[in-house]
């Protein structure tokens, strides 16, 4: 790649992650120097096993670690052109980047309307304004203006998954790191959330980074993927590519095209050394 | 019957007393899950700042909103030095904050201010209201009444605050769910200074009660032992549930006191609503009106 290439593609993407560490507690590595890029109105999905450092990621882009003890000590971190590493949660909301945590975490004892109301705590505008964003939220989660005045901690996951990415659209935002909406619910209701993803993403034009570990689906619904081993991208490319990967296959999507292997035949994967840049 | 009546309703607003202190607990429970020990000495320190300022000749309501202030400025402090370096410890260690807080603020105002005992006058008698004696020939405190009417206006201006407005839903918000709250881009810091700021307010006019009933003095900072049953018979975490528990706990004591005193050698009502409330956590532990821990099973 020459450099004026290079260049381009810096400009083109839009949140830009470049060779992050991350220490928990000023003594737990984490990630070990992660890259990653998403372009604008994009859907990238960020894969690997349980303890990958997916969630961490997302939250270091989001600056969530600072409330867990955790902390970027190499790299930075830009959204359109500015630096956002340091920057608190309230600011980046603010700018249009916002999570939706694991495990949903609806607030429990507000109702599901209640719960989208507290979305827009960032956004100063009029209760004409208010009604709106909610009518542009039911329209894409109707199954929430049904329950909207029950009590969110009554719900499924599902609907509380819902809520969750309805509550942070209250904040229009431009970008949403989504962490493990699949965790915990039925099939068809993940096909269901995905499906709103990229409805989300074609008509409002919200660029998505979403860590799963339900490979097959984010891989289906995604546009590129990035596979995060022991805190290293470990793979990359476009969703397809990746999904008709060999390797792909055998370790995460547990297909294999000689049948079941016993574990004795795994072979040992060598990683790229992308993180010596 | 007419005299059960009279020490019913003598109960009934010297309760609302109680539900006073019960609200600055109750509203920092309820925005920062953590218990705030200290708001005893809050209520110390109110009464006695006020009353400090007003010694130096400022009119009552400069010194209101000047003490107010002091309040606003403690809170913030609170939020600063003790409470954002313990950001994601376990409330335990929050709670021992506040008791350490306890002590700092009970000192701080006896620096500031000197220890001795002061009377307060608000210009509000602690006699019988004339019309309803004659009427009904029952005695009602004239400063109860006021104190109670207080209560009523306090009350609902905070849970028409918590209910809707914006910053209110966002208090609610932070008490069910920190994390949640901060990834949404709730300023928690903004949020907590708040929220010390209200229960600095509600001290100070607790304090103002208190101190114009019994002076103000380092007593004060006991009258905050007589909101914990309040709180175990109202919930945590509600603040009609402060009230209605201050109405219970009030009205039971003096009623235990005259009718089943003599039993038992008198001095019954300081010891009967800590029985209350042990016999209220064995059947419904979450208080009155508390909230329910919600689990999805």
């Amino acid at each position: 790649m020459t450099t004026t290439t290079h260049q381009a593609a810096e400009s083109d993407s839009y949140l830009t992650v470049n060779n992050i560490e991350v220490i928990y507690d000023h003594v737990i590595l984490v990630l070990k120097g992660v890259s990653l890029q998403v372009p604008k109105g994009r859907i990238v999905a960020l894969l690997g096993a349980n303890g990958a450092g997916k969630s961490t990621t997302l939250k270091s882009i989001s600056n969530l670690l600072a409330a867990e003890r955790g902390d970027v000590t190499k790299g930075d971190i830009m959204f359109k052109g500015t630096r956002v590493d340091q920057m608190t949660p309230n600011e980046l909301v603010k700018r249009g980047v916002i999570q939706v945590m694991e495990g949903r975490h609806c607030f429990g004892h507000l109702t599901l309307e209640e719960n989208l109301l507290t979305g827009a705590y960032t956004r100063s505008i009029s209760r004409a304004e208010l009604k709106q964003s909610l009518e542009m939220v039911y329209h894409y989660f109707p199954r929430l203006k049904q329950r909207r005045m029950t009590q969110a901690g009554y719900t499924s996951g599902g609907e509380q998954q819902m809520c969750a990415i309805g509550r942070a659209l209250m904040a229009k935002p431009e970008m949403i790191l989504l962490d493990e909406p699949s965790m915990g619910l039925a099939p068809q209701i993940v096909e269901e959330i995905f499906e709103i993803v990229k409805n989300l993403n074609q008509s409002e034009r919200v660029s998505f980074l979403l860590a799963e570990q339900n490979t097959m689906v984010a891989l289906r619904y995604a546009d590129f993927g990035y596979i995060l081993e022991n805190g290293r991208v470990v793979m990359e490319g476009d969703a397809k590519d990746l999904a008709s990967n060999e390797d792909v296959k055998e370790f995460y999507l547990g297909l294999s095209s000689a049948g079941r292997k016993s574990f004795r035949d795994v072979k040992h994967y060598r990683r790229r050394k992308r993180w010596l840049s | 019957m007419q005299f059960f009546f009279e020490v019913l309703i003598g109960g009934l607003l010297s309760g609302v007393m109680y539900s006073f202190i019960a609200l600055g607990f109750v509203l920092i429970y309820k925005a920062s899950g953590v218990f705030n020990f200290a708001q005893g000495a809050m209520v110390f320190f109110a009464a006695l700042t006020f009353v400090g300022i007003m010694e130096m000749g400022v009119p009552f309501w400069l010194a209101l909103i000047l003490a107010f202030g002091a309040m606003v400025l403690l809170g913030i402090a609170t939020e600063k030095i003790v409470l954002r370096p313990l950001v994601n410890q376990p409330p335990i260690a929050l709670f021992m904050a506040t008791i350490g807080l306890t002590f700092f603020v009970e000192g701080l105002a006896q620096a500031m201010w000197g220890a001795s005992v002061r009377g307060l006058d608000l210009g509000i008698q602690d006699e019988p209201i004339g019309w309803i004696l004659e009427a009904t020939d029952i005695g009602v405190s004239k400063f109860d009444l006021f104190a109670a009417g207080v209560a009523a206006v306090l009350v609902t201006a905070l849970a028409l605050f918590f209910q809707y407005t914006r910053v209110g839903r966002a208090l609610r918000a932070v008490a069910d769910d920190h994390q949640a709250a901060l990834s949404i881009g709730i300023p928690l810091q903004n949020i907590w200074r708040i929220v010390w700021a209200v229960a600095g307010f509600v001290a100070l006019v607790a304090g103002l009660l208190w101190g114009a009933r019994n002076g103000v003095q380092f007593a004060l900072v006991f009258t905050a032992l007589k909101a914990l049953p309040v709180l175990i018979l109202g919930g945590f975490t509600s603040v009609p549930g402060a009230i209605v528990g201050g109405l219970i706990i009030g009205s039971s004591e003096k009623l235990a006191e005259v009718y089943l005193g003599s039993y038992v050698g008198g001095g019954i009502d300081s010891w009967f609503p800590y029985v209350l409330a042990l016999a209220f956590l064995l059947v419904r532990p979450e208080g009155l009106f508390g909230e329910k821990h919600i689990d999805r099973v």
